[in-house]
């Protein structure tokens, strides 16, 4: 049986800080799992420590921390991605995989026999076992020499995933994503404001599934995979 | 294979069609009923706990699991044919309501003049000028013979909206341009956004008609003739690829269901994959199925009524080996024939304002008819048929739409500055968009894969479907409408002009195909006579859009609802009375 991985961070990267609204308000963040030297330990459902390190990075280099707002590292999205490729999704279990696998026009769209665990797998030894201690600069050259693969556009579009979906599934942690577009998350009703505040800002405080229904939501990755 | 106790009628399918084919039988005759449902049951007290984009929005949890079935696709007969592997241009449902369940809820009634297509476009322009490859027929059944089953399936859903032509008589603030109407829509229209009221305000400048897009979500609360009181919409953006949380959008959970369940005589059997239908001389004995065990069963009835989507209903004629395969090299045969795709598309705007367009309802949104059908148009540029454009809020949702940018604003879709660009423009983007008729052609149709095949070995169905210069023609015409309103709307329109691209199995388009069971009134170019009723074996009956010989600019529910109850008062006041051919 695979050792348990854990990836740890400062606990002062994800949550526990003081993040500001789309409207500039202040918004505390709890930060769960902080252990006693502040480091937020996190248990790893596919990568090992180091895999996770390279996929972090890249996100990073995607969706950046800098002076527009917080990023993928704040985010946890390497969590996020971590999760959905030890669930149903990573091994393929809702995609048609039956042969005969052959080359087609780009109209059919993806159609090689890589599942998302795989070509993460090979995407990783492509960007190489220390691409997180590349300095930025380095690691946007080899990002962009990969741009056209497959890795690369489900990392891509796993990053914003990661960003602005229900915390519920790891990433978004502390609605950082939420925050930062001025999401108000899955609210009961707009009844009396959907014909209102015409080209005004109106940005309801965001909450998650969680907060709004009282109950914990049943993400799809924690099925079987 | 273990033998079932007979039933009287076998519905394969527990969706729209088929549960609305079983209210009308259980509540107006004494059969006793029973709906297989390959799927799972539903709980609707789970669709609350259902608002995650992720899941339900980009992993399509509602979907049939593409894993167990597809089909395949090819531009033309020159090209092999390969897998949908992934969703995809339509997204089939499964579970009880089906796609019924997830769908956005707009509900049109479809123009007289699609009903006889293939007259109106002869008297029109002469047979001459029509292309050579146009496949587009009669249905056999007039817009007149409809009226009153598309009321009675408004009345059920209680339809929002508001009408532009009533008896005839026209009428401001509705769409105009509609098929004459005996009674106002059930429930006044939706409330409706920053964005759509800034379209609706520029048409209107322009000289066009804006009517509210009519609404199966509830514009207030609503008690139908069957005594079943459902509430009205919340706005809360989680509509399409989602079932409701309130119920406000109608589904055949929140309005057949509590129906049928009062009935003794129905029943609804889940996870009960049916694969053959079983003939012999002429008549159906029953269907074969498979349960989520795996056992297979043969239920014996005395009527079977096919009522699944598109896919399904051509899938298991092919399999069950009824009717003749239609042959686009000699034009004979007839099932499969006349595929379709509505032809959709959006064109984006965008504003230095924001929208706040996170909140929405499935059909919220104002649109325009003023060149539906032919209205307006020559034909002399070759665009023979067009179809709305509308501006839809259906609730922005926060993966789906970061990162719609115009043109130039950033060089990479990654990284620092194509960050700053997302947030800049975030929220500030909507899309005009055009709904087309799809005109049939010969050389589009669906038969059987001869080498990929679904989880118990069964072939897949084969699509063969390319755009012609016609669907081209009608993008261009709307976009060419788009650049006209937009400005108006104070928003730029994307300059990027609509690209003559195949047809492609990756990007949602609508889950509206259609054809390959197409109706007519004469079996050598249709599978089923007007009342549905299958040509060649006539205690089978084949419901849904399977039927129609090309499709319309509007969605294609409310159409499928009225051809239900039009053939299910077909088979209660006719067919039960003297069994035999209707037609």
């Amino acid at each position: 049986m695979k050792r348990r991985e854990f990836l740890t961070i400062p606990a002062g990267a994800l949550g526990g800080t003081l993040l500001y609204t789309l409207a500039r308000e202040p918004f505390r963040v709890e930060a769960q799992n902080v252990t006693q030297d502040g480091n937020l330990k996190v248990p790893l459902r596919f990568f090992t420590a180091a895999e996770a390190r390279v996929i972090a990075s890249a996100c990073e280099r995607i969706f950046p921390s800098d002076s527009t707002g917080p990023g993928a590292k704040e985010a946890g999205v390497v969590i996020y991605i971590d999760r959905q490729l030890a669930g149903p999704y990573g091994a393929d279990k809702y995609r048609y995989t039956k042969g005969p696998w052959v080359e087609s026009f780009p109209e059919h769209g993806y159609q090689a026999k890589e599942n998302p665990r795989e070509t993460y797998h090979q995407g990783i030894a492509q960007l190489g076992q220390n691409f997180d201690e590349l300095p930025a600069d380095q690691q946007i050259q080899k990002l962009q020499s990969m741009e056209k693969t497959h890795f690369f556009q489900l990392l891509r579009a796993h990053t914003i995933e990661g960003m602005f979906s229900d915390p519920m599934h790891g990433g978004n942690a502390g609605l950082i994503g939420w925050q930062l577009i001025g999401y108000p998350g899955p609210r009961m009703s707009y009844r009396d404001d959907v014909d209102q505040h015409f080209g005004a800002e109106w940005r309801p405080k965001p909450a998650s599934l969680e907060q709004i229904m009282r109950r914990p939501g049943k993400p799809w990755e924690d099925e079987k995979a | 294979m273990t033998n079932l106790k007979p039933v009287d009628v076998a519905i394969v399918g527990g969706g729209w069609t088929g549960l609305a084919f079983a209210k009308e039988l259980v509540t107006r005759t004494s059969l006793n009923v029973l709906a297989l449902e390959r799927g799972a049951p539903r709980d609707l007290a789970s669709y609350a706990m259902d608002m995650d984009e992720l899941d339900y929005n980009i992993r399509l949890r509602m979907m049939q699991n593409i894993a167990e079935e597809t089909v395949t696709h090819r531009h033309s007969p020159r090209d092999p044919a390969v897998p949908v592997r992934q969703y995809g241009s339509f997204h089939p449902g499964t579970g009880v309501g089906g796609a019924g369940e997830h769908w956005t809820g707009m509900c049109f009634r479809f123009l007289p003049s699609v009903f006889n297509l293939r007259t109106h476009l002869t008297e029109k322009h002469g047979a001459a000028r029509l292309p050579a490859d146009l496949a587009v027929r009669d249905w056999g059944v007039t817009y007149d013979q409809l009226e009153p089953h598309y009321w009675y399936a408004e009345q059920m859903m209680g339809v929002s909206g508001k009408a532009g032509n009533l008896r005839g008589k026209l009428i401001d603030g509705g769409n105009i341009f509609e098929s004459p109407r005996m009674h106002e829509y059930p429930t006044p229209p939706l409330k409706h956004s920053y964005a759509s009221h800034l379209f609706e305000e520029a048409t209107r400048k322009l000289g066009y008609h804006p009517y509210p897009t009519p609404a199966a979500n509830l514009s207030q609360n609503y008690t139908n003739p069957d005594g079943v009181t459902r509430a009205a919409c919340a706005y809360c953006g989680y509509c399409s690829r989602f079932g409701c949380m309130v119920g406000a959008k109608s589904q055949p959970t929140n309005t057949l269901l509590p129906v049928l369940r009062k009935h003794k005589s129905f029943q609804l059997r889940t996870g009960s994959w049916v694969r053959r239908i079983v003939h012999e001389n002429g008549r159906a004995t029953g269907v074969q199925f498979t349960d989520a065990a795996g056992e297979e069963f043969f239920q014996p009835a005395e009527t079977v009524i096919l009522a699944s989507f598109t896919l399904n209903n051509n899938r298991l004629l092919y399999l069950s080996k009824i009717g003749t395969p239609y042959d686009p090299a000699t034009g004979k045969g007839s099932l499969g024939r006349n595929l379709t795709h509505q032809v959709e598309g959006g064109i984006r705007i965008f504003f230095d304002k924001p929208l706040n367009a996170f909140m929405g309802a499935g059909s919220l949104g104002r649109r325009i008819s003023d060149f539906d059908g032919d209205n307006g148009l020559t034909g002399d540029d070759g665009l023979l048929r067009y179809g709305m454009l509308s501006l839809n809020g259906n609730g922005d949702l926060p993966i789906g739409a970061f990162g719609a940018l115009p043109p130039g604003a950033s060089k990479s879709n990654w990284g620092a500055e194509w960050k700053a660009a997302s947030l800049q423009w975030r929220d500030r983007v909507a899309q005009l968009n055009m709904y087309g008729e799809h005109m049939a052609y010969r050389q589009n149709y669906i038969d059987l894969d001869p080498t990929y095949t679904d989880k118990f070995g069964d072939p897949l169905l084969r699509f063969t479907l390319d755009w012609t210069e016609h669907e081209h023609k009608q993008r261009d015409f709307a976009y060419n409408l788009a650049t006209k309103i937009a400005p108006v709307m104070g928003a730029k329109i994307d300059p990027t002009r609509p690209s003559k691209a195949k047809y492609n199995v990756i990007n949602y388009q609508s889950t509206h195909i259609q054809g390959g069971v197409t109706m007519g009134p004469s079996p050598d170019v249709s599978v089923v006579n007007p009342y549905l009723q299958h040509w060649d074996v006539s205690n089978l009956w084949v419901i849904g859009a399977s039927s129609f010989p090309q499709t319309a600019s509007g969605n294609p529910t409310l159409t499928v609802l009225a051809a239900t109850y039009w053939a299910a008062d077909a088979m209660i006041n006719k067919y039960l009375k003297n069994p035999g051919k209707l037609a």
